[in-house]
């Protein structure tokens, strides 16, 4: 049993792409104070892209992360195209949908089998899965096979799934292997069964944390849409031009904090796969919405661990939408379309699997003289602190490694690189 | 990229690795124990990062670095050229986290004992190194799987 008066220190979360930690103090049986604080060190990629060529931007930009590199390169390009006014083909579009969805298939898949499967299970790692167990190993097999559809998916689109090297301003630099389709196409047929048996295995989590969200996302027009639309939809219904998004986010200084964290229109709020169901539930594939009905009923949601079932719908969705595209398109070789203009000002907003993921370019005699990236995980940095400070509030009675871990289980229900970051949790506990 | 070769090589590397210190994989992290060897990715972006490498030199009997950041300090080290002005603009953010001046390449903070430059990094080379490792560990290597997804 805790002390009324406790303080504990979550710290050197080191990860992939950076570092988080939380520090919290209770007085009187009160949270009195919680800092989810993202320490990454800055390497001051919108100020290394300054005067670069913007045709070089969204590959170097790319380097940001490599989970969503992919997405990095997916919102530059939007972005400078749109600042040197090219209108890319709308065959150009369709590849660009299938990165995009073989990035989804693949990161989701990602957090959901090496970062929360373990969770589901009652498991430290995916290592500790049991092998001479024939369930155990067939799930993970099957789940293996998923993500690597995703993969492969990737690589016929855009020529790798980090980093794709095939994607450039105005199209792309070379044209798809063709003759690949027949096998892309069996194997995401053969990977579709298993996304929805994800589904299913999801849907019977009962992992919960409610609180009224609000939530953002972007809206398409007849489908649903992480890439091309330029509308987002507000959690109460509102539809606002993407040219908005800027103004109604405050950038909320953290002294304590390597990154910015954000309000929208003066609240904290969460971008995320939850956000997008809930917005957007509407628009997912006939076949999605038939073979993931009972999980659907779930939606709209307030529990935060419903996130990763939303990914896992979201897979599906990303499945099907592909086969659809990959059975209607004849695709050809075009050449990059050349920019309209050297100097202007363009956004890019999409949806990169963690969330809304902003870039802003500003051209000058087609070199960038301004940059400015938002990414989901500094969107929802005041959301998760908030949560986690709730959470700790209502498990007072828990014990410093229960505590701990339910921390952990939270933050890792949020997104992928927040996932990371939780698994390099160090908890101490220091009792007044 | 690891995580796309877990799609084929998962099962393989459980067999031959076992994962002391893995904070991709597990929350029970061993950071005292010895390492046969020790695959470290990124550039010292800070003081801490360095404590952290050399502490896994003294761990490891090999080091492999991995990836372009650790082989060259590129891209994470592109403030170390540049301009004033550019200085200038993150200055209060390197004052107030108290930034080092320069990020260095893992390479130049420790000795290492293999490569695999790429920024990713280059799938071959990796498995490569890899086996290579094994064989000098005296175990067998990994048999490569068919479906080689580096592009």
């Amino acid at each position: 049993m805790h002390q009324d008066n406790f303080s504990f220190s979550l710290n050197q979360i080191t990860k992939i792409e950076g570092h988080a930690s939380l520090d919290v103090t209770v007085q009187g049986k009160t949270v009195t104070q919680c800092r989810f604080t993202i320490t990454d060190f800055k390497r001051f990629y919108t100020k290394a892209v300054e005067a670069k060529p913007a045709a070089a931007a969204p590959s170097l930009l790319a380097r940001i992360c490599g989970t969503c590199s992919n997405a990095h390169i997916l919102a530059s390009l939007k972005a400078v195209e749109a600042a040197l006014g090219i209108a890319v083909t709308p065959l150009t579009q369709v590849r660009r949908e299938l990165v995009n969805a073989g990035m989804y298939i693949r990161d989701h898949a990602l957090h959901l089998v090496v970062f929360v499967l373990p969770d589901v299970y009652n498991l430290d790692s995916i290592l500790d899965f049991d092998e001479t167990n024939p369930q155990q190993r067939s799930l993970l097999e099957n789940l293996f096979k998923l993500k690597a559809a995703g993969n492969h998916l990737s690589i016929f689109a855009g020529g790798r799934s980090v980093h794709a090297p095939d994607l450039v301003v105005g199209g792309f630099n070379r044209p798809v292997n063709s003759s690949s389709i027949p096998n892309l196409i069996q194997e995401l047929q053969a990977a579709r069964p298993l996304a929805v048996q994800l589904v299913d295995l999801f849907a019977q989590v009962n992992f919960t944390f409610e609180r009224n969200h609000r939530f953002l996302a972007l809206r398409g027009a007849d489908h649903y849409d992480y890439l091309l639309s330029r509308t987002l939809k507000t959690h109460d219904d509102r539809l606002l031009p993407d040219t908005q998004y800027r103004e109604h986010l405050q950038h909320v200084v953290i002294p304590h904090s390597h990154a910015s964290g954000y309000q929208f229109e003066g609240f904290d709020f969460m971008v995320s796969s939850l956000a997008r169901l809930n917005l957007n539930q509407d628009l997912l594939q006939p076949r999605t919405l038939k073979d993931c009905a009972a999980a659907l009923k779930f939606f709209p949601s307030v529990n935060v661990y419903h996130n990763n079932l939303a990914q896992a719908i979201e897979i599906v969705d990303a499945i099907d939408y592909t086969l659809t595209l990959l059975a209607k398109t004849q695709f050809v070789q075009e050449a990059p379309v050349k920019s309209a203009r050297p100097t202007g000002d363009g956004i890019g907003l999409i949806e990169a699997p963690r969330g809304i993921l902003y870039h802003a370019a500003h051209v000058v005699d087609s070199k960038i003289d301004r940059y400015e990236i938002i990414v989901p995980t500094g969107q929802n940095q005041i959301n998760i602190e908030n949560d986690l400070k709730t959470l700790i509030q209502n498990h007072l009675d828990l014990d410093q490694l229960a505590l701990a871990h339910e921390c952990e289980k939270l933050i890792r229900a949020y997104d992928p690189c927040m996932s990371c970051a939780s698994h390099f949790l160090k908890f101490k506990l220091h009792r007044h | 990229m690891f995580a796309e070769l877990l799609n084929d090589y998962f099962f393989e590397f459980k067999k031959h690795f076992n994962f002391i210190d893995a904070a991709t994989f597990s929350s029970k992290r061993d950071t005292q124990s010895p390492l046969d060897i020790a695959f470290i990715e990124g550039a010292a972006n800070s003081d801490h990062d360095v404590v952290t490498m050399l502490k896994l030199r003294q761990r490891a009997q090999k080091v492999v670095a991995i990836g372009s950041c650790a082989c060259t300090g590129l891209p994470s080290a592109q403030r170390n050229t540049f301009t004033p002005e550019q200085i200038a603009a993150i200055q209060p953010i390197l004052t107030k986290f108290n930034y080092p001046d320069q990020i260095k390449p893992l390479t130049q903070v420790i000795p290492v004992d293999a490569q695999v430059p790429g920024c990713p990094m280059n799938l071959d080379t990796f498995l490569a190194t890899v086996n290579q490792l094994l064989v000098d560990f005296g175990h067998a290597p990994i048999v490569s799987k068919s479906s080689t997804i580096n592009h």
